[in-house]
């Protein structure tokens, strides 16, 4: 796979037009929105289906509450707004819908710190460990639009609560020959010896440049989309581990508490643990710039996964 | 500054131009040069997603220099995209979700009041924002502890982020709720008659033994045509053609 010339989409395009499919091809969808369904895209579904899809305002502690007593009677309801304000409903994703497993699907849009402008009110940097923390929660960021729309599909077809993080920007499509999506799977999208690159969200495709740099002099990268956080896909970090001997975690959240410390946390309990870098957001709250320039202020780039590669492939003994 | 920044939210800065001008220049006790000065009144900005009018009303009253308003929402700036409790010096709260203003401000007087500070605090909230349970949870515990000098004030404009208010959450009548809630409350207020917005505010801050609350009817993105009432200039940037029209219909 090469990252030249690819086409570009935001993530958060998925949920409107593929809910629309889902529901026209017999799902049992009902969207619950609170307020932004225009930048969500939720309101797609709203145009198609208006019986089916309930506006709380800006209430997201109702909304959230309220969408579990719906699933109670058999709808696969779709949470929908931006990721800081899912976050505004923790305890409510804990008892109305985490506790009693129940049907929702928490789709957050404007996801990380590449919201830029509108600063770091608007930057989620802590959801995937407030959602990993939620027993019962399977929690997935997709690396392109394609994938996405995968996700969503797949949540409406798996009973119980899920988290998809989607992302406001439009980034470079990688799954241009159509989804590879498995939950709780790894995707190897390059093959390597030296180090592995375990990556979800926009930092796949910026590790996938990484990786092409590496290879240039002479370091062998495997590339790993670990599109879904929770169930992590063990198994896949475990070869890793022994197959390229050092790991590092790329995510665009903070690294004492998302993809990396879980990533970490499986490492160290294998037999063989292995050196380990992380590219993240280190213990800090975003700031306003463009979406690409946080991104460069917080060293989420190629550059920066790539010289975090670098450091880990010299750690090794 | 929102043309500039190519992002940002014009149509509710637009609607409390006029109640933020009447307030730091006619009826709240600050000072541009102390403004850690511990007796000052407090302005809360709740709808923190209104930085364009709250960013130039601090610069114009004396601040920071009007010139730095151009760095708005750019990288390396302090004028980040919503408000940040002291950036610059004159912010006086962290806001960006909605609901937690009048929380803030209540806490602030709540604190006040323990310090025998007689000071009041002046909390700015939306129409949409009325939707968050968290502010009816505030309204009830500010009339619950008695408490006074906690102005709110609400920007009617009768549009929030997708819609009209009215097709997104029915809240009316909010006159008839806070009242109910023990607040004394004005409201039908024109917002943009400065005349009638210092009364009403003066009226307010005078308000002794409850909280008071004034509802101003407002227009989002008032002064420019294709603005005004319009649920698309919500939090969209003006083009290029958009701002020199504009700009011509303000001068
Ligand atoms: C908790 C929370 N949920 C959602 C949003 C996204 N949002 C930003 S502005 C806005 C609409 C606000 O409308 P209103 O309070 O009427 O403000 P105004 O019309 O004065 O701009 C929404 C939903 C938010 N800022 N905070
Ligand atoms: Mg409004």
């Amino acid at each position: 796979m090469t990252t030249t010339n690819l086409p570009a989409a935001a993530t958060r395009e998925a949920l409107g037009p593929t809910l629309v499919r889902l529901q026209q091809n017999g799902a049992n969808i009902v969207v619950v929105d609170a307020d932004l369904g225009k930048s969500t895209s939720a309101r797609t579904f709203r145009d198609a289906f208006p019986e089916r899809f309930f506006t709380f305002g800006v209430a997201e502690q109702n909304m959230i509450s309220a969408a579990g007593g719906l699933a109670t009677l058999g709808h696969t309801v779709i949470a929908s707004t931006f990721a800081v304000f899912a976050e505004h409903a923790f305890d409510q994703l804990r008892m109305s819908v985490a506790q009693p497993k129940l049907n929702v699907k928490v789709v957050a849009s404007h996801g990380g710190v590449s919201t830029g402008e509108d600063g770091a009110s608007a930057q989620s940097v802590e959801d995937y460990a407030l959602f990993s923390s939620l027993v019962n929660f399977t929690v997935c960021v997709p690396a392109d639009v394609v994938e996405a729309e995968a996700m969503v599909a797949a949540a409406v077809a798996t009973p119980g609560p899920w988290y998809i993080r989607t992302g406001r920007p439009k980034i470079p499509v990688i799954y241009t020959d159509g989804p590879r999506f498995q939950v709780g799977k790894a995707d190897m999208l390059r093959e390597g010896t030296d180090v592995t690159i375990v990556a979800c969200g926009l930092l796949v495709e910026r590790s996938l440049r990484a990786a092409e740099a590496l290879e240039a002099s002479g370091i062998s990268a495997r590339v790993l989309n670990m599109g879904t956080i929770r169930p992590l896909d063990v198994a896949a970090l475990e070869a890793a581990a022994k197959d390229t001997g050092a790991i590092v975690v790329a995510e665009e959240h903070l690294t004492h508490s998302g993809l990396g410390a879980m990533c970490a946390q499986a490492i160290a309990a294998t037999t063989q643990p292995v050196p380990m870098e992380f590219v993240g957001v280190q213990s800090r709250y975003g700031e306003s710039a463009t979406w690409d320039e946080v991104l460069e202020i917080m060293g989420l780039t190629a550059d920066g996964v790539e010289a975090a590669a670098r450091k880990v492939v010299a750690r090794k003994r | 500054m929102v043309y500039g920044a190519q992002s940002g939210h014009i149509g509710g800065s637009m609607s409390s131009t006029e109640i933020l001008a009447v307030l730091y220049g006619r009826i709240m006790r600050h000072d541009p040069k102390r403004p850690g000065w511990v007796e000052r009144d407090r302005f809360i900005m709740s709808k923190g997603h209104c930085t364009p009018v709250q960013y130039a009303t601090l610069a114009e009253s004396g601040y920071f220099p009007v010139d730095e308003l151009s760095t708005f929402r750019k990288k390396g700036t302090r004028l980040q995209g919503h408000s940040v409790l002291g950036k610059p010096e004159g912010v006086e709260n962290s806001a960006g979700a909605l609901g937690m203003g009048l929380s803030f401000g209540l806490g602030i007087r709540l604190g006040m009041r323990l310090s025998n500070i007689d000071a009041h605090v002046y909390v700015l909230m939306g129409d949409g924002e009325q939707d968050e349970g968290q502010v009816w949870e505030a309204a009830m515990a500010a009339s619950h502890h008695r408490v006074d000098r906690l102005v709110a004030i609400i920007d009617r404009n009768g549009i929030q982020n997708d819609d009209f208010t009215a097709a997104t959450m029915r809240t009316e009548p909010l006159d008839e709720k806070y009242r109910a809630f023990g607040w004394e409350v004005r409201a039908g207020i024109d917002g943009h008659n400065l005349e009638a917005v210092e009364e009403a505010l003066a009226w307010a801050r005078d308000v002794r033994g409850k909280p008071a609350l004034v509802i101003f009817d407002t227009v989002k993105g008032k002064g420019v045509s294709f603005m005004e009432n319009n649920p698309n200039f919500h939090g969209a940037a003006p083009s290029a053609e958009q701002f020199a029209r504009a700009m011509e219909e303000l001068a």
